[in-house]
C-alpha cells in the first residue's frame, strides 16, 4: 500500500542520514578528511544560520545551505525532524526499542501536550540572545549537540577502549559535562517517546514555527474516521492525529497514514491548511517573555569578569579565531574543531572562557599542542568562527610577515630544570617548531653545590618569535605542571591582549 | 509441595539447586582469595642484531652523488651488500627519523627515497617482513605522510606501524644513567635493525647522527634524558646493537636543528655515509658539519665504552662517487 511504502521511504532515509552523520564525522580528522565537506549537517541548520545571522548580520561559509532546507520546510513541514535528524533518528529508534506493546499506554505516551511549548520559549531565549550578540544554540541544537557528544566522550571513548581509531588515547576536559545534554536527552526517551524533539529542541521548534505555512499537511477526514486512536498510538510529534493534526508538531513520520485502516488520514497539499491545526500553546506574552530573557541574559552574564577585556589567560583560542566577541558571536560548541585536531589540544572550555563560552574551543597545551602545518579546525568550522588560514598565513615569515600568534610560552624558573636545579634540559628549544627558533638558549656558567662550576643551557623565549603553540609545554620533561607554559597573551587576533609594542597602542 | 512419597520432585530439584549455588559461591570465593595481583610484565632484553663480519670486511663506505637510492645501493654494495646482513626469512626493522612534521626539502626527517631503497635491498636479500617505525615528536600520522617515508616505504614493501599501533613494551637497558625504557614494540621482534639518521644541528647535542636517532624508539617521559645527554645515548646504543648504520646526508639540517622548519638552513651534500662503527659514522658526520668529533660528548663517552672508532680513518673505508 502507498502509505506503508512512503514510510519505509522514512526510514530508510533516516538510517542514510545517519550513517552519513556519522561517516561525515569519523572523517573529521587528518588523515581521513581529504576533500569531504564534513560540516554539512551543521552547514544546512537553520537555527545555526537564523542565530548567527542575527548575531553578525551575515551568513558565513556554507551556511547559505541552510536557505533550501528552509524552503523545503515551508513547503513540506517538518520533515527534517522526521527523515533527517541524526539525533532524531536515534530517538526514534529507542522510542521504537522502549515501547509498550500496549496501545493504551502508547497513546498515553504519544499523546499532545501543554509541555510542547516550552521548546518554543527556549527558541524564543535564543533568538533573542543572538539578537544582543551571543549565539547560545549551540548548547541545545540537536546537530551541533550530537557532534559535540560524540566527538568529546562517546567515540574518545570507545576509540580509547578498542585502541583503534586515535592515535594513542583521547580525552576532553569535563567530557561527561560537556556530552550531558546528549546523554541527558537520550534518557528521556524513558519518559516518552522523542522527548527532547517534542519540549526542548529549539531547531524543532524554528522548523515548527515555519511550518505554519506549509503548503503540504497531514489532515484527517471526520467524515471517514471512526474515531479508532490508531494513528495516534505511534505518533512520532505528538501531533495529535485523531483530533485535528498540529503541522506545527508534525514530524512526517507517516506512521498515522499507514496505520489508518480507514484512509482517513493523508499527507495532503493544503495550501490553506483547512482541518489542521498550527499552535504552538505559547501566548504572545510568553513569547516576548522568552526572547526578553534571552536578550537581557546577555548583558548580565557579560557583566561577570571573565569577558574581556582582561581575559582569563587559559583562553588559548584556535589559531584563526576571530576576536572575542565575533567569535563568542560565531561558535555553535559543536565540537567539530576539537574533533579535527589531531593533536587532541582543543578542548570544551569549562570555565576559561566564562559562562558565556562554555564548551567553547581552548587549546590546552598540557594535552596537546598546535601542529604547525595544520589548519584543520578552522576547515571544519561551520559558522567561520574559526577562519580557515592558508598554512603559510599561520606560519608567516619572520621578520617581515607576521604569523598568526595564538598565545606566548613563558618559562616558569622556579620549576624549570637549568634555572631551578642546574639540570641540563632544553627539550623546548629542541621541539619549537618556528625558524628562528621563539625559545632559544645562553650557556651560563652555574657554580654547583660541591663547588665545582658547570657550562648550562637555559632557555628564554622571544616574544617576537613565539607563536604559543605549546608544543613546548606539552614536551617538558616536567610532568605534571611544564615548566615552560603558554598563555593567551599575544594573540593576533585581539588589539588588547598584547605584550609587545606592535606599533599600535 | 509433597506427595504421599516424602519430599516431592519440585522440592528435590530447589534444594540441588541452593546447593549448587551454594557450592559454587564457596568455591569462586576460594579461588578468588587464591589469585595474585599479576605485576607488569617483567622488563625484556633487546637482541644483539649484529652480524659476524669476515676480517678484512669493508667497514665505512661513503657515496656521494646526484641520486639519493643510487648512492645507497653503491654504499651497501661496497660494504659487501644487503646480503651479508640479512638472511633469507629474517624480520626487519629500519628505523629512520619521522620525528617531526616536515617535508623532505627541510630536512628533518630522513630522505624516503633512502629508507625507500633499504626496504628494497632488505626485501630482495630475502627478508620475510620489513617493518618501518619511530615515536615521532609531533603528531604520528601527519609526520609519516608528510615526511614522504610512510608512502615510500609502504610503496617498497614495508610496512609502517605507528607509536599508538605498535606499542611499547619495558626494555632492560642496564645502562649507566638508564636502566629501564619504555621501547617501540615491533622493535624487540626484529632479528636485524638498521638505523638511518639525518644528519642535523642540534642545540644540545651539538648534532644528531646515528646515535642520537635512538632517541626515536623511546617513550615515556622520554625528554628526561636531556639531563644526561651524552652518558643515555651510549646507554642506548649499547643496547641497541644494530646490524647497519646509514647516514642519510642528502641534506643536512645545518641550523635550528633538530626541527628546523627555514629551507635556508638546509645544506644539499648529497652524501651516504654507510658502515657498522656507529661512532666512526657520527665522526664523519661531525666532519660534514665542520664540527670536531672530540667536541661531542656522546662521541668521546661512546669511544670509551667500546661503541667503536672516532677516527674513522683508521678503519677500512670505501668512496665512491655517482
Amino acid at each position: 500500500m502507498k502509505d506503508e511504502v512512503f514510510r519505509g521511504l522514512r526510514r530508510a532515509w533516516q538510517v542514510f542520514f545517519l550513517l552519513l552523520f556519522l561517516f561525515l564525522l569519523l572523517a573529521t580528522t587528518s588523515r581521513l578528511i581529504r576533500g569531504y565537506p564534513v560540516e554539512w549537517f551543521l552547514a544546512i541548520d537553520p537555527l545555526a544560520a537564523v542565530s548567527t545571522a542575527l548575531s553578525t548580520h551575515a551568513l558565513h561559509g556554507h551556511l547559505w545551505w541552510a536557505a533550501p532546507l528552509v524552503v523545503l520546510t515551508l513547503v513540506f513541514g517538518r520533515f527534517f525532524c522526521g527523515w533527517m535528524c541524526p539525533m532524531g533518528t536515534m530517538h526514534h529508534v529507542l522510542g521504537f526499542l522502549l515501547r509498550s506493546k500496549r496501545v493504551r499506554e502508547r497513546l498515553e505516551r504519544n499523546r499532545t501536550r501543554r509541555s510542547r511549548a516550552v521548546k518554543y520559549a527556549v527558541l524564543a531565549a535564543m533568538l533573542g540572545a543572538a539578537f544582543a550578540g551571543s549565539v547560545q544554540a549551540g548548547l541545545l541544537d540537536p546537530i551541533a549537540t550530537t557532534w559535540r557528544a560524540l566527538s568529546v566522550s562517546v567515540f574518545p571513548a570507545l576509540s580509547n577502549a578498542t585502541g583503534g581509531y586515535y592515535q594513542g588515547e583521547r580525552r576532553f576536559t569535563w567530557s561527561l559535562v560537556a556530552a550531558g545534554v546528549f546523554y541527558a536527552a537520550i534518557a528521556l526517551n524513558l519518559v516518552y517517546p522523542r522527548f527532547y524533539c517534542r519540549v526542548l529542541c529549539p531547531l524543532g521548534a524554528l522548523l515548527g514555527v515555519l511550518s505554519k505555512l506549509s503548503l503540504f499537511r497531514i489532515v484527517r477526514r471526520a467524515e471517514a474516521c471512526k474515531d479508532c486512536d490508531v494513528c495516534a498510538a505511534d505518533c512520532a510529534g505528538a501531533a495529535d492525529p485523531a483530533g485535528t493534526p498540529l503541522a506545527t508538531e508534525c514530524m512526517l513520520c507517516l506512521n498515522c497514514t499507514s496505520a489508518c485502516p480507514r484512509g482517513a488520514i493523508a499527507y495532503r497539499f493544503l495550501p490553506s491548511g483547512e482541518g489542521t491545526s498550527q499552535t504552538t500553546d505559547l501566548s504572545r506574552r510568553r513569547w516576548i517573555a522568552a526572547a526578553a530573557a534571552g536578550v537581557a541574559l546577555v548583558p548580565l552574564t557579560r557583566a561577570s569578569a571573565e569577558a574581556e577585556p582582561r581575559p582569563d589567560p587559559r583562553r588559548i583560542r584556535p589559531p584563526g579565531a576571530r576576536d572575542e566577541p565575533a567569535f563568542l558571536a560565531l561558535c555553535l560548541k559543536c565540537g567539530a574543531c576539537m574533533k579535527a585536531c589531531p593533536t587532541g589540544g582543543l578542548q570544551p572550555a569549562a570555565t576559561e572562557a566564562g559562562l558565556e563560552g562554555l564548551w567553547t574551543p581552548v587549546l590546552v597545551p598540557r594535552i596537546g599542542y598546535c601542529e604547525q602545518a595544520c589548519v584543520l579546525c578552522g576547515r571544519v568550522c561551520p559558522t567561520g568562527a574559526i577562519r580557515e588560514l592558508a598554512p603559510a598565513e599561520k606560519v608567516g615569515r619572520p621578520p617581515d610577515v607576521e604569523p598568526v600568534r595564538i598565545g606566548l610560552a613563558a618559562i616558569d624558573r622556579g620549576r624549570c630544570l637549568p634555572w631551578a636545579s642546574d639540570t641540563e634540559c632544553v627539550v623546548c628549544e629542541e621541539v619549537c617548531p618556528t625558524a628562528p627558533k621563539a625559545v632559544y638558549f645562553k650557556l651560563e656558567t652555574t657554580t654547583l653545590r660541591d663547588g665545582s662550576t658547570r657550562v648550562l643551557r637555559r632557555p628564554f623565549v622571544d616574544p617576537k618569535l613565539c607563536t604559543g603553540c605549546g608544543v613546548c609545554e606539552t614536551r617538558c620533561p616536567v610532568f605534571d605542571r611544564a615548566a615552560v607554559r603558554v598563555t593567551s597573551t599575544g594573540e593576533s587576533r585581539s588589539t588588547v591582549n598584547r605584550v609587545i609594542l606592535g606599533g599600535r597602542i | 509441595m509433597g506427595s504421599e512419597n516424602g519430599i516431592g520432585r519440585r522440592a528435590l530439584l530447589r534444594m540441588a539447586g541452593t546447593g549448587a549455588a551454594a557450592a559454587a559461591t564457596a568455591g569462586l570465593a576460594v579461588a578468588l582469595s587464591r589469585r595474585k595481583v599479576d605485576a607488569a610484565p617483567a622488563p625484556v632484553r633487546m637482541r644483539d642484531h649484529r652480524v659476524e663480519r669476515p676480517s678484512g670486511s669493508v667497514q665505512l663506505a661513503v657515496s656521494r652523488g646526484p641520486d639519493a637510492a643510487a648512492n645507497v645501493q653503491r654504499a651497501i654494495a661496497a660494504l659487501g651488500g644487503m646480503g651479508a646482513f640479512v638472511r633469507k626469512g629474517e624480520k626487519v626493522v629500519v628505523k629512520p627519523n619521522i620525528g617531526w612534521n616536515r617535508t623532505p626539502a627541510q630536512a628533518a626527517d630522513t630522505n624516503p627515497d633512502v629508507v625507500a631503497w633499504l626496504v628494497r635491498e632488505a626485501m630482495a636479500a630475502g627478508a620475510s617482513e620489513v617493518v618501518v617505525c619511530d615515536v615521532p615528536v609531533n603528531d604520528a600520522d601527519s609526520c609519516y605522510e608528510r615526511s614522504g617515508i610512510g608512502p615510500a616505504a609502504r610503496a617498497a614493501g614495508a610496512k609502517t606501524i605507528t607509536p599508538a599501533d605498535g606499542g611499547f613494551r619495558d626494555v632492560e637497558v642496564g645502562g649507566k644513567v638508564v636502566r629501564v625504557a619504555s621501547v617501540l614494540a615491533p622493535l624487540l621482534a626484529a632479528d636485524r635493525i638498521v638505523n638511518v639518521p639525518i644528519l642535523k644541528h642540534h642545540g644540545l647535542t651539538g648534532a644528531t647522527m646515528a646515535l642520537k636517532n635512538w632517541y626515536g624508539i623511546l617513550g615515556g617521559n622520554r625528554a628526561r634524558m636531556h639531563q644526561e645527554i651524552h652518558p643515555a645515548l651510549v646507554d642506548l646504543a649499547l643496547m641497541m646493537k644494530p646490524t647497519l648504520t646509514v647516514l642519510d646526508a642528502t641534506r643536512m639540517l645545518a641550523a635550528n636543528g633538530p626541527s628546523g622548519g627555514n629551507l635556508g638552513d638546509v645544506k644539499k651534500l648529497d652524501t651516504i655515509v654507510a658502515g657498522t662503527d656507529e661512532i666512526a659514522i657520527d665522526s664523519y658526520g661531525a666532519g660534514l658539519m665542520n664540527l670536531n668529533a672530540s667536541d661531542l660528548g656522546f662521541i668521546v663517552q661512546g669511544e670509551k665504552a667500546g661503541l667503536g672508532r672516532a677516527d674513522w680513518k683508521s678503519l677500512k673505508v670505501v668512496e665512491t662517487n655517482g
